[in-house]
């Protein structure tokens, strides 16, 4: 057997393992899955439909804000698990055992990402069911598109999770530093005001930001338009995977 | 620090904790780098060929963990996927003790049994060498000894270990050689019989009678370097290597009533107290 076969084998063999295993923590399985889908519910009988799940208009406030933003609080959700779990498995001496088998920390990585990936399509899933009958009549959603763009965003930002969960000492502090680098590029990011409208030197600031280009691109497919219309966003978030990843093999520690 | 472990044999390095046992293994297992100096394992660096090496040495780490809700079988077969040749996973885990326990989660099996676990999953790519770093630490005395008696059927079937330990019972009843460390540094290597031979040849034999004569028997026993009397107690020293059956033929050829016969021979404790200055335990 080839190593690319064996590299394949295990990664395959060590990601259903993982899923299985967050399977088996019921806590972890209604946090991820059951309490973003309560809050959906729970937001959308509070909001008019169009707000929900329609097509946006131009500006703010406008439809879509809603899945828009749910997307992104679960994309930033699965980068704090992310990193909570890695840095679990670096505290514990997971990590450490791993490392004296032939494994790589890049297949680890992948692992994760793929488990975190497959949650975010399977809640997504179920809020866009659940959503459905808040569609207005006649509008017609992108579901395809934007489940791809969701689960393309996802990775990339999961990909800034690598970087801290590669250094992270301590579970204690994984969610804290993942909040605090995290959820200010949110603030920023032209999901709750246009980026135009910031001050200059914030723009520049948010265009820095991987998170501004995910905003743009779940906001401009959601909203109908074409994937050619959101190439620099899909070339900002392709940049920011490459570089962390590269940034994290260099800088990740098994203990 | 220098020593070689040879094809087949129990190697053991041993020391009170912080004396650099798992410095120096996990040098010899490439997950440190060496200040200087170089290492080779089935003539290969540990460093430079990780890779190779890796699917010829097992490896038992100090203080390490798997997923909590990890079961038995699937933490075998996750490292059985990892190498390119590997060993049948159930009959190991027959072999080991562990069949029943193949679907129990790794949180709820018990000291002895995760260190097995850890045995299978150092064991299941078939390693021509196993490294075990505290092997039984933390253990109760049964699931120890079951522990060694694993460790001697890994011998048994051609594999060379090489393992540390501050227990120095588990050295003597388990090693054919062993290194005593000290402070990063190799003081001695050699079996454990040798090295209580060479640095602690005393031998001690209590003898309790009230036979008013014995005293002035035991004063022509050759070899003999001291006598203490307490009651009816002697307490016999020497050194010479037929020093006890000397201490049996006097009393026999003397028709002394004997109450009580003990011998107290010396052990790896006593050669590192003679060795360092100072007991293991310290």
């Amino acid at each position: 057997m080839t190593s690319a076969a064996i590299t394949v084998r295990s990664l395959l063999k060590l990601t259903w393992l993982e899923i299985k295993i967050f399977a088996r923590e019921p806590l972890g399985l209604f946090g991820s899955i059951v309490i973003p889908l309560l809050v959906f519910i729970g937001v959308a009988r509070l909001v008019p439909p169009a707000a929900v799940m329609g097509p946006p208009r131009r500006g703010w406030p406008g439809g879509g804000f809603l899945p828009v933003l749910t997307t992104v609080l679960i994309a930033l959700s699965a980068v704090g698990s992310l990193i909570t779990i890695i840095s679990i498995y670096r505290e514990s001496g997971i990590l450490k055992r791993l490392r004296a088998t032939p494994l790589q920390p890049a297949i680890i990585l992948t692992t994760h990402v793929i488990v975190k990936l497959l949650l975010t399509a399977l809640t997504m899933f179920l809020m866009l069911l659940a959503g459905r009958r808040y569609v207005p009549p006649g509008a017609a959603v992108p579901y395809l598109s934007f489940g791809i763009a969701v689960l393309f965003s996802t990775w990339a930002i999961l990909s800034i999770g690598f970087v801290i969960a590669s250094v992270v000492p301590t579970a204690r502090f994984a969610q804290p530093i993942a909040t605090f680098v995290l959820y200010p590029m949110l603030t920023v990011s032209g999901l709750f005001f246009p980026v135009a409208m910031l001050p200059p030197s914030l723009q520049i600031f948010a265009k820095a930001l991987p998170l501004t280009y995910a905003v743009s691109l779940l906001s401009g497919i959601w909203k109908g338009d074409p994937w050619s219309a959101h190439l620099i966003d899909v070339f900002a978030l392709a940049l920011t995977f490459v570089l962390c990843v590269a940034l994290s093999s260099k800088v990740f520690r098994w203990e | 620090m220098s020593f070689e472990v040879r094809e087949g044999e129990i190697f053991g390095l041993i020391g009170p904790n912080g004396a650099g046992k798992t410095t120096t293994m996990e040098c010899v297992e490439g997950l440190r780098k060496v200040d200087r100096g170089t290492i080779s394992v089935l003539s290969l660096d540990p460093r430079r060929d990780a890779r190779a090496l890796q699917n010829r040495v097992g490896v038992q780490l100090q203080q390490a963990q798997l997923q909590k809700r990890i079961k038995v079988w699937e933490a075998v077969d996750l490292w059985a996927s990892l190498y390119p040749r590997t060993v049948d996973g159930n009959a190991l885990l027959e072999r080991l003790g562990l069949g029943e326990k193949r679907n129990a989660w790794f949180m709820n099996l018990s000291g002895g049994q995760k260190q097995r676990l850890f045995i299978a999953l150092a064991l299941i790519h078939d390693p021509e060498v196993v490294l075990l770093d505290e092997l039984t630490t933390g253990l109760d005395p049964q699931a120890r000894r079951a522990i060694w008696d694993m460790v001697r059927g890994i011998r048994e079937r051609g594999k060379t270990v090489l393992l540390t330990t501050h227990l120095m019972e588990e050295a003597e009843r388990l090693c054919d050689r062993v290194a005593i460390i000290e402070r990063g540094r190799v003081i001695d290597v050699g079996t454990p019989d040798d090295l209580v031979r060479r640095y602690c040849p005393e031998q001690t034999v209590s003898v309790s009678t009230s036979d008013p004569e014995a005293r002035s028997r035991f004063a022509g026993i050759t070899g003999l370097e001291s006598v203490e009397q307490e009651g009816t107690r002697f307490t016999l020293r020497g050194r010479t290597e037929d020093f006890v059956t000397d201490v049996i033929h006097c009393i026999s050829e003397n028709r002394i009533r004997v109450t009580e016969f003990r011998t107290e021979t010396a052990n790896l404790e006593d050669v590192f107290l003679k060795l360092t200055g100072h007991s293991i335990r310290d």
